[in-house]
């Protein structure tokens, strides 16, 4: 039975370091890439005595990814302490929302779903069964020139939420697109940095086949350490493959942890201990409980911005754009958020709005892929491309010259009508001076004039195109169009 | 010996200076070194703290209620001076970066700690017999415990070092060593004083607390240490009164609830005779005495045992040998780092209750254990809720039997345990409760423990004031 033959199950566990001023128990600030041990206190490093006091701020921002998910929030959430020992971890357990009884385990939010738009145009709902808080661990630094390791307590501390999807994805595509979803929400919410690679956004995924829909859910893996969605694809793959063969040779899969190796591209088990921990899981003493009361609730949602999804259909209901530039121009808030932007300085028809779409959408987009660059970056504003569709409106400038004012905006020359200016890129309207290109042309091209005077139409483009070559593009369209047909004629 | 405002108004006129008053502290801990009451000392710290307040004084500054008192801390709240051991070899070493919470407020309000008192090793016990420096010595008979786990501070108090000392009691830590010392010990209502600071033992229980020679000192002092923190985020924001403002009270049509459970089978003769004729000096000062009914108390010490342990099973787990900890030489692999670092470094109590702690949260066990120990705990508290609608304060011994001999502990451990029978339940409920000395029929120390409403300390100091004078009226002392 080959791999595609099986019903395959997938849920994924994320975990999103919310972007918040200070750490979720004490006042440290939370900060990437700072020196080791810089940002720490008798609190994040577990001093004898001390205690925790709940950032606020966190508990909003999970309220918020809650709201956003249509998740049911906790009114009493609890707070439990998870036991285990570890170097990283400086109290010996994490304070978190996991119980050890169903009457202890009380999550901020249960619930809710994220909708992910699958290759064929059909949309899934995927539904989420939690998301709860809790605090990071600090790093372990293994440097091979000191015999030891190192320790950086920086990130302990730091709050994260843990996102848990119900069982719902069925394919390595599927759940490459939930996590893409789940970015984009955790950014347009500015609750998350949302990068794989700087370790604010990490994901666990639990997989497992069995024979068909119907059957009962196989035996699952839980695969870890997969620091890009791509990888979380390609790994979830080749454990479909693994699994099938196993099955196949009827075999069965063993419940158990592994990794993905990305330089072997295989997934790899971890020793079997660790999936016998017992966390001991019981409430947090040093923290009363949490109230969520409905008036917090109701403060939290209005503090809620726009969301993709609204963002889409208002591109298309407000500007007139088609959906495929809706999807385009919101994928990233950033991104979407300059092409408003640009939009605030134009005409209100939807040709202004689409031709915006089309610089954003092609030149914009282009120039940040190819610079593996992001928006904060660019020398010129998003004001600047709503002037320079302005120009081309107005007709004052040419689609093509407005491509070569677009590489001087690239430079940081400023305002496009300025870069016009000082280039001396305006369209030259003046009658007089598109009669001198037009003869010029018409002196060097005789044999074509007679051809065209002798009923070769075609040619028509052709002195068009010389036209403009020999004007350096700056020639005015039209004016060149209804002259060149009188001057031919004869 | 002066009492607390007595020193402090001395001090702020001048007329005694607060070196002096700090230097004859230390001058008497040195003279009762043998009765190995403190830890550490902290003669350099204590005596510049004792001559800034002389400087301000000097210039004309207001000084705090406490100004050159001189104070004695239990070495399980961390002072950002010398050591703070928690009586065990794991911390041996270990100093403390910052002031506990009510460190501060006691400097704020001019208090000077002289030094850090022995007790129970992370204040597990109940004889200060588990301390890893050597048990303190009960100054009124050196043959009894002095108590525990503050046994130290309640020493520090009966032997006269100081007038005052901080304890914490998770389960009659404070108010048994006082029973055993003969001298006052009170536990707040949780949430009244701050952890923040205070090692912990088990999370939902601990307090700190004052131990003094009488109930005003203890009210007096606990005026500067209760407060809500914004660094315990289980203590109280209810409003701080003057704890003191109703020790003039009368006795007359106050009620004092008696327990039939906890005068029964398994208390003292010689205990209850003295416990009832204090109670009887009471009447006889107008109070007004009745049977009250705590069924669930007899699930206390199991509830109790059950929680302090789960509880103390993660507090503890960050003595890891990894930073600031005792850490064994030479560990094989990361497993025998933990595993050596923490057989060495904890007693052989810490590491019954951490193995205890651990065994009731496993699961399997879980819902037999820890489950059951909350809904008892629920239970017991909703009992003392019932109780204090037919009294004003609930009375009982502070202990059922005389101060434990020493050495008992090792020979018979489950035995002293079940003597917890009377002060545990106080904190399951997260009560305020008080112990007074009262007379004794055999010569040995009794205390009579009262407990009071959640957050009504004023109201309890003020009947015990009371019980204090009428006990007085008896001869005792």
């Amino acid at each position: 039975m080959p791999a595609s033959s099986y019903s395959v199950v997938i849920g994924l566990e994320v975990h999103a370091q919310l972007s918040t001023k200070t750490k979720m128990f004490c006042g440290c600030r939370v900060e990437f890439g700072a020196e080791p041990n810089t940002l720490v206190c008798p609190v994040c490093l577990g001093f004898p005595g001390t205690l925790p006091v709940p950032n606020a701020r966190a508990v909003e921002s999970a309220v918020m990814m809650g709201l956003a998910c249509g998740a049911n929030i906790d009114p009493r959430p609890m707070w439990t302490r998870k036991n285990y020992f570890y170097p990283d971890l400086p109290k010996g357990y994490q304070i978190t929302q996991q119980g050890g009884s169903p009457i202890y385990d009380r999550p901020i939010c249960t619930g809710g779903h994220l909708d992910i738009d699958l290759d064929d145009g059909t949309r899934k709902r995927i539904g989420l069964t939690r998301i709860h808080m809790e605090e990071d661990a600090g790093k372990l630094i293994h440097d091979l020139t000191v015999s030891d390791s190192l320790f950086d307590a920086n990130r302990c501390g730091t709050p994260l939420i843990e996102i848990v999807s119900d069982p719902d994805l069925r394919t390595p595509r599927e759940a490459y697109l939930y996590l893409e979803k789940l970015k984009q929400i955790l950014e347009y919410l500015e609750i998350c940095d949302a990068n794989m690679e700087r370790g604010n956004l990490r994901c666990d995924a639990n997989i497992s086949l069995r024979t068909s829909e119907d059957a009962p859910f196989g035996e699952r893996i839980e695969l870890k350490n997969m620091n890009s969605f791509h990888n979380i694809e390609k790994a979830l793959e080749a454990e479909i493959e693994l699994q099938a063969g196993i099955l196949d040779a009827g075999g069965i899969v063993k419940r158990e942890t592994k990794r993905w190796d990305v330089t072997k591209g295989t997934t790899i088990a971890n020793r079997s201990k660790e999936d016998a921990q017992d966390y001991r899981y019981f409430p947090e003493p040093d923290l009363v409980r949490l109230s969520v009361t409905p008036g917090d609730i109701e403060a939290v949602r209005g503090m809620l911005p726009e969301l993709p999804e609204a963002r889409r259909y208002r591109y298309v209901a407000q500007y007139g754009l088609p959906a495929y530039d809706a999807d385009v121009l919101t994928r990233e808030k950033p991104v979407s958020e300059f092409f408003e932007s640009a939009c605030a300085v134009t005409g209100d028809a939807p040709a202004d709005k689409k031709a915006v779409s089309n610089w954003v959408m092609g030149e914009v987009l282009r120039v940040l892929k190819e610079g593996n660059l992001s928006i904060a970056d660019l020398k010129f504003s998003a004001l600047h491309i709503g002037e320079m569709v302005n120009l081309i409106q107005s007709g004052a400038i040419s689609g093509k010259i407005a491509k070569t004012v677009f590489e001087h905006m690239l430079a940081g020359e400023g305002a496009p009508a300025d870069i016009v200016k000082a280039r001396n890129l305006s369209v030259i309207n003046d009658a007089f001076a598109v009669e001198g290109f037009i003869r010029q042309v018409m002196d060097a091209n005789a044999d074509k004039v007679a051809e065209y005077r002798s009923g070769k139409d075609k040619l028509f483009g052709f002195f068009v195109g010389q036209v403009m070559k020999v004007s350096q593009g700056k020639a005015g369209p039209e004016q060149v169009n209804a002259l060149l047909k009188d001057m031919l004629a004869g | 010996m002066s009492t607390l405002s007595e020193i402090a108004r001395k001090v702020q006129k001048g007329e005694i200076s607060a070196e002096k008053t700090v230097q004859e502290s230390l001058d008497r801990v040195a003279a009762a070194q043998g009765l190995n009451a403190y830890i550490s000392v902290l003669p350099e710290y204590a005596l510049e703290k004792a001559r800034d307040l002389d400087r301000r004084i000097a210039s004309g500054e207001t000084v705090g209620p406490l100004a050159g008192v001189p104070i004695a801390i239990k070495d399980n709240i961390v002072v950002a001076a010398g050591k703070t051991t928690c009586g065990s070899h794991i911390l041996e070493n270990f100093e403390s970066p910052y002031d506990a919470t009510v460190i501060g407020r006691l400097l704020a309000a001019g208090a000077v700690p002289v030094g850090k008192t022995n007790l129970d090793e992370f204040a597990m016990g109940s004889t200060s017999e588990t301390s890893a420096f050597g048990a303190p010595v009960n100054p009124i008979d050196a043959g009894i415990t002095p108590g525990g786990s503050s046994g130290g501070s309640a020493v520090a108090v009966a032997s006269g070092t100081v007038p005052v000392s901080l304890g914490s009691d998770t389960g009659g830590s404070i108010r048994q060593p006082a029973a055993c010392c003969g001298i006052v010990g009170m536990k707040p209502t949780y949430g009244r004083v701050s952890r923040y600071g205070l090692v912990a033992y088990a999370s939902s229980l601990d307090q700190i607390g004052p131990f003094a020679r009488n109930v005003a000192d203890a009210a007096l002092l606990l005026n500067t240490l209760a407060g809500f923190d914004a660094r315990d985020n289980t203590s109280s924001t209810q409003v701080i009164p003057d704890f003191t403002s109703a020790l003039g009270g009368s006795l007359k049509g106050k009620t004092i609830g008696i327990p039939k459970e906890a005068f029964g089978e398994g208390l003292d003769a010689g205990v209850e005779a003295s416990v009832r004729a204090a109670l009887a000096a009471c009447e006889r000062e107008g109070a007004k005495i009745v049977e009250i009914h705590l069924p669930a108390l007899k699930f206390a010490v199991a509830a109790y045992y059950v929680i302090a342990t789960a509880e103390a099973s993660a507090n503890l787990s960050r003595y890891d040998g990894v930073r600031y900890t005792h850490r064994t030489s030479n560990p094989k692999n990361l497993m025998e780092l933990y595993s050596k670092s923490r057989s060495e470094g904890f007693g052989a109590e810490v590491k019954k209750r951490i193995l205890l702690g651990t065994y009731v949260l496993s699961s399997g066990f879980y819902d037999a254990y820890y489950m059951q120990a909350q809904k008892a705990r629920r239970v017991l508290t909703a009992d003392f809720e019932k109780a204090f609608a037919q009294c004003d304060v609930i009375a009982m011994p502070t202990m059922p039997a005389p101060p434990p001999k020493v050495g008992d502990i090792f020979k018979d451990p489950m035995a002293i345990y079940l003597q917890d029978i009377y002060t545990v339940g106080v904190n399951l409920a997260g009560l305020p409760a008080i112990s007074l000395p009262v007379a004794s029929t055999e010569g040995m120390p009794v205390g009579l423990q009262l407990i009071g409403r959640a957050f009504g300390e004023t109201e309890l100091f003020g009947i015990a004031a009371g019980a204090e004078r009428s006990a007085a009226g008896m001869g005792a002392g």
